[in-house]
């Protein structure tokens, strides 16, 4: 029960920056022609707030119903990443507890655990559900208030509702400052995800960008790693 | 079932298949090369890298000023307080910038 409640805790800065888009979300869901139920039915299965973003856009365009999954598949191949990496901290969950954890795997729930790895070695399946089960509830409770008073809210832009995730993902990033190798994969991430944005375009900028920084390490991260 | 919810609960399935495939991979196999180890090391910073950087580029100057402030805080701040300082900013940056 603590380690649910210390990993709850963890959710509250997680709840701060990406809350608004969980309103944000709902009330733009509404307004491309969801309904309330089909708001919450994305939020509660799909339950990645991007992907989410982008496939009511094309839902507005009355794409067919295979473009739309796939593009939500497109923005969400980054997990593919978070999988494997948190898979090996994650050996002694039950086949079950794994098939449940895998589901709540959304970035900065990846982001904590590596963090809580860092700090105290590992975590319990009670301490991840803490964390995963509070965020989840707020998203879902937020979608279903931003479909329902949507037009309440106000412009997020003066203020800087809208950056604020950016501002977290980027805390998030310089935490990860004291790993091996930290400076030269977050350029390399960083040069070809503007490239990839710029010349791709979005959302496979996330992956080109990904896929370049973590193959740079592979390729010459070993001699850093073995000098820390 | 009407196409919205092929598309929703498809969706939702494509995307627990990219949550749980990476580890069903790689749990294929015995041994995790060093290589592999030093690449998933990499994946937290790699990442979230991508979701920063080009709102750090392309969006204006208060964006663009507000990352690097934020960048700079977070070396001596603790994560709440330096997303406080970004909130602040990026509010009174924009407000400046809009006057």
């Amino acid at each position: 029960m603590l380690s649910f409640i210390s990993g709850a805790r963890r959710a509250i800065p997680v709840i701060l920056s990406a809350a608004p888009f969980g309103l944000l979300f709902g009330a733009l869901a509404v307004d491309n022609g969801l309904t309330v139920f089909q708001a919450a039915l994305m939020s509660a299965t799909v339950y990645a707030g991007a992907s989410q973003m982008v496939g009511i856009e094309l839902f507005a365009g009355h794409a067919p119903a295979w473009i739309i999954a796939f593009s939500i598949f497109v923005v969400n191949l980054r997990h593919l990443l978070y999988s494997a990496t948190t898979g090996r901290h994650i050996g002694g969950f039950s086949g079950a507890q794994k098939a449940v954890a895998f589901f709540f795997l959304i970035d900065p729930q990846f982001a904590e655990t590596e963090r809580e790895v860092e700090k105290s070695g590992g975590f319990s399946f009670a301490w991840y559900m803490g964390m995963g089960l509070t965020f989840y509830s707020v998203w879902l409770g937020l979608t279903v208030t931003g479909a329902l008073f949507g037009k309440l809210l106000p412009d997020p832009k003066p203020w800087g509702i809208d950056f604020l995730l950016t501002i977290y993902f980027l805390g998030l990033v310089m935490s990860f400052r004291g790993r091996p190798f930290w400076l030269p994969v977050v350029i390399v991430s960083a040069a070809a995800s503007v490239l990839a944005y710029k010349t791709v375009g979005s959302p496979w900028h996330v992956s080109l960008g990904a896929l370049a920084g973590v193959v740079f390490a592979a390729a010459f991260g070993l001699r850093a790693a073995r000098d820390a | 079932m009407p196409d919205i919810y092929i598309a929703i609960l498809a969706g939702a399935f494509l995307t627990y298949l990219t949550r749980i495939g990476g580890h069903v991979i790689l749990s294929r196999f015995e041994r995790i090369h060093p290589r592999v180890e030093a690449a998933l090391n990499a994946v937290p910073a790699a990442v979230l890298t991508t979701l920063v950087a080009p709102a750090a580029l392309t969006q204006g100057l208060p964006e663009t000023v507000t990352l690097i402030a934020a960048a700079l805080a977070a070396l001596y701040l603790p994560m709440l307080g330096m997303f406080a300082l970004g909130w602040v900013m990026i509010v009174a940056l924009r407000w400046v910038s809009a006057g």
